[in-house]
């Protein structure tokens, strides 16, 4: 059966086909379609968002040591997250298989890094595959489950945004669920409990089967050699490989499939071959550095491999320079084109929070999620960003640091909050930090697309759960000021956040709003501008709502245009009509 | 099974707008459509930000096998544009020669509206310059099928006269991807689409 997939797709149904029976994760653009797509097989496979990564790898090791099939997915900065586990667990080993599906992001289309986890395979002892397509991406996830069970290792699928979010066609075989029986459970305190004597143990126990791995990568049917003419011979990877096919279509390829350990003696015998081997790979030299340190020269091009994702037009430069031939001519690109950002939707509940942030003038440590768009003018109002949970320890930071601005504030989400904001906010308590707490607290995981979490009442099968309230975790930490707040009040926000700012303790505010956008409320109520009144001054323009736009109209100078609300995106918030101040905005519907 | 299914070179469609027009549904039965045609097809796209009213592309290939998922600069053969402004934006993935389909309607980006940077001048004008430029009125035309929001479908129903597959191939791809309440909607926004380029 033939179905066109993205390679998230293709990943659900090769769990599903390969008899997978627990599955967890935590959402993480380009990761998130995959749990969502397993919970389409609930039935077969027990799956769940778990809290975070580092839960989420820890309930597939619970369920590999327990014998059955398991897979998480995650993002790749995920993977820091769920390092820990991870590194133990590479030497107590799987006993049902074990796939991690790791989503590398080139480009940074959406991440705050670059990492390349084909490092952290190596670090860990792993095998790691690097599929091109949804099809190889369906391939590997089915062999990864043998090959777990059969080396009783952890499995690594390292997608990037552009095969998870690439379509393509596969064959899925009759489709039905796949039948893998668990293996009995048997207690093994040697095997199943690292301390240090059973580790001494493991370790030696972990280099003979890295010793396995380096023999079975040199004979899987992933890692080939595809002949062609010429002096150039490439060694490529991933999606990497696609682009040398269109470019080079006539040269020898050596396609790496299943990349770490990488086939050497393989890799050896295809150089010897051909006059100059190119590697081709996104994004750090991580085959590159290998091949080279086993003595097989490697041609370092002049054109710049490494940063962001490759594309044709990339490799087309790289073969001027290598054939000498004149670099392709590309069009033009029009200039003087506004950028065109994603910014915070009409009637967003984080809009109100920061345009007071911003007028409270507070130092504003800032987090992952949607709420990261306040960083961006006109809100502008955003001091740091770095990782899930960072906003706490960050703020704490900076109050012991002695930071001159009296008003220091941690921003994050909801679902950032159960994440990795809760440990963050315990040492805020336990070492009486002053510094305000933020959660804009919209109950749904917004910036991936709308996914349940402990805040939300819901599961990710939609079952109806326990409603975690952020302020009652704050009070059963010990702090004294928790306010719980609605999010389009300006003048409550602003009494609220300058109390708590100015208040010399620890103090949490929960700004309790929904996702407009998960409510679908644009045009349900909105509001308008009274032309007669507008006077043209620019300050709801500088809320940044998308849904205010340029009017027909301009002031008597005829300098400025005045401002119309575009009914189609309006929510009727009501922002505006607070922050105007010749009463030119009121609700119409 | 289509008569063009040995396309040999490959055919080549950029989609591009503003996040929440629809452009992932019409690339997706693009895409559909062209697997139903016999075609070997990819289509990629960004998503993760998309719903935030950023900029939006999507890329779909088909012929007899497709390696990048993505198009070379100056190789689409077709544009598809929802909003005239990333027309222009994204005028150089077009061929020389090729058709850029564009929803007549603009979109101002926040940054401008709120001042930080100026609007793009003269981008009707500019646009005309493209000899293969097709303006298409896609809104009230969806208003008239029955939902502002099938101005998506009406684009496709136009672009679906200009890929070498027949137009059964996009009928089975919206049944299998339209949820049945809303299909009648669609088809009528397709046929209005379509019959706008002829």
């Amino acid at each position: 059966m033939k179905k066109l997939l993205s390679a998230n797709q293709a990943i659900a149904w090769a769990a599903y086909r390969a008899g997978c029976r627990v599955a967890a994760a935590y959402p993480g653009t380009p990761s998130t379609e995959i749990m969502e797509h397993v919970a389409e097989f609930k039935g077969a496979i027990n799956c769940e968002w778990s809290v975070n990564e580092k839960v989420a790898m820890e309930i597939g090791v619970g369920a590999s040591l327990a014998g059955v099939r398991a897979m998480v997915s995650m993002k790749h900065v995920g993977l820091n997250v769920a390092m820990d586990p991870l590194m133990t667990f590479t030497y107590i080993g799987a006993i049902g298989g074990m796939v991690i599906i790791n989503a590398d992001d080139p480009s940074m289309h959406s991440s705050q890094n670059e990492q390349d986890n084909r490092s952290l395979a190596k670090f860990a002892k792993c095998l790691l595959f690097e599929p091109a397509d949804s099809q190889e991406a369906y391939d590997m996830v089915m062999a990864g489950f043998e090959l777990s069970e059969k080396h009783q290792v952890p499995v690594i699928v390292r997608t990037t945004t552009r095969t998870a979010h690439t379509s393509g066609i596969v064959e899925i075989g009759s489709g039905e669920r796949g039948e893998a029986p668990a293996i009995p459970y048997v207690k093994n305190a040697q095997r199943n409990v690292a301390v240090p004597a059973h580790g001494r143990l493991m370790r030696f126990a972990a280099e003979k089967r890295s010793a396995a791995l380096r023999e079975r990568t040199e004979s899987t049917p992933f890692n080939r050699a595809e002949p062609g003419t010429g002096d150039l011979g490439f060694v490529a990877s991933g999606v990497a490989y696609q682009y040398v096919k269109e470019v080079f279509p006539e040269a020898p390829v050596f396609k790496v499939g299943l990349s770490c350990p990488p086939p050497i003696e393989r890799i050896r015998a295809f150089a010897a071959g051909v006059k100059r081997l190119v590697v081709i790979e996104e994004s750090d030299p991580v085959l590159a550095e290998q091949i080279r340190a086993a003595g097989i020269p490697v041609l370092e091009p002049r054109t710049e491999l490494r940063m962001m994702e490759l594309n044709p037009a990339r490799l087309a430069a790289l073969r001027a320079e290598l054939l000498g031939t004149p670099a392709p001519a590309t069009p033009k690109p029009e200039t003087d084109i506004p950028v065109r950002p994603p910014v915070l939707c009409s009637g967003c509940s984080h809009r109100g929070p920061f345009h007071i942030l911003g007028k409270l003038k507070a130092t504003v440590c800032g987090d992952i999620g949607c709420y990261t768009l306040g960083s961006a003018p006109p809100l502008a109002a955003m001091d740091t960003c770095v990782c899930m949970g960072a906003a706490i320890g960050a703020a704490i930071g900076m109050r012991k640091a002695g930071l001159p601005n009296p008003r220091i504030a941690a921003v994050m989400g909801d679902s950032t909050f159960f994440h990795s904001g809760m440990t963050g906010l315990l040492d805020v308590a336990y070492n009486q930090i002053p510094v305000t707490v933020m959660v804009f607290d919209n109950r749904i995981t917004a910036m991936t697309g709308h996914q349940e979490n402990p805040g939300s009442g819901h599961t990710l099968l939609g079952e109806i759960s326990t409603q975690v309230r952020v302020a009652d975790i704050a009070r059963a930490f010990g702090i004294k000021r928790v306010h719980e707040v609605e999010p389009y009040d300006l003048a409550a926000l602003e009494k609220t956040f300058a109390e708590c700012l100015d208040c010399g303790e620890p103090a949490v505010v929960v700004v309790r709003g929904t996702c407009v956008l998960h409510e679908k409320l644009a045009g349900k109520r909105i509001n308008a501008v009274d032309a007669e009144k507008c006077t043209a001054c620019g300050a709801c323009f500088r809320i940044g709502c998308p849904a205010i736009v340029r009017g027909e109209a301009k002031d008597p100078d005829g300098k400025r245009f005045k401002s119309r609300i575009d009914p189609q995106f309006c929510t009727g918030c009501n922002l505006c009509a607070q922050v105007c101040k010749f009463g030119a905005i009121s609700p119409a519907k | 099974m289509s008569t063009h299914h040995t396309l040999g070179q490959l055919f080549n469609v950029s989609l591009v707008g503003v996040g929440g027009q629809g452009i992932l549904l019409t690339s997706d039965i693009l895409a559909l459509a062209a697997m139903d045609a016999g075609f070997d097809v990819k289509k990629s796209e960004i998503h993760g930000m998309s719903q935030r009213g950023g900029s939006v592309i999507s890329q779909v290939r088909f012929g007899s096998r497709v390696h990048s998922p993505i198009i070379p600069d100056g190789q689409s053969d077709v544009l598809v544009s929802f909003e005239r402004t990333e027309a222009l934006r994204y005028a150089h993935l077009a061929r020389p020669g090729a058709k850029i389909l564009v929803n007549d309607m603009e979109r101002i980006p926040v940054t401008v509206s709120s001042g930080l940077q100026p609007p793009a001048k003269d981008v009707a004008k500019r646009l005309a310059a493209y000899p293969g430029l097709m303006l298409i009125d896609a809104n009230p035309l969806a208003v008239q099928a029955g939902n502002l929001r099938a101005a998506n479908v009406v684009l496709m129903g136009a672009l679906s006269s200009l890929v070498p597959f027949d137009e059964a191939h996009w009928q089975a791809a919206m049944r299998e991807r339209i949820p049945a309440r809303l299909l009648d909607v669609n088809l009528r926004a397709f046929a209005l689409g379509r019959q706008a380029v002829r």
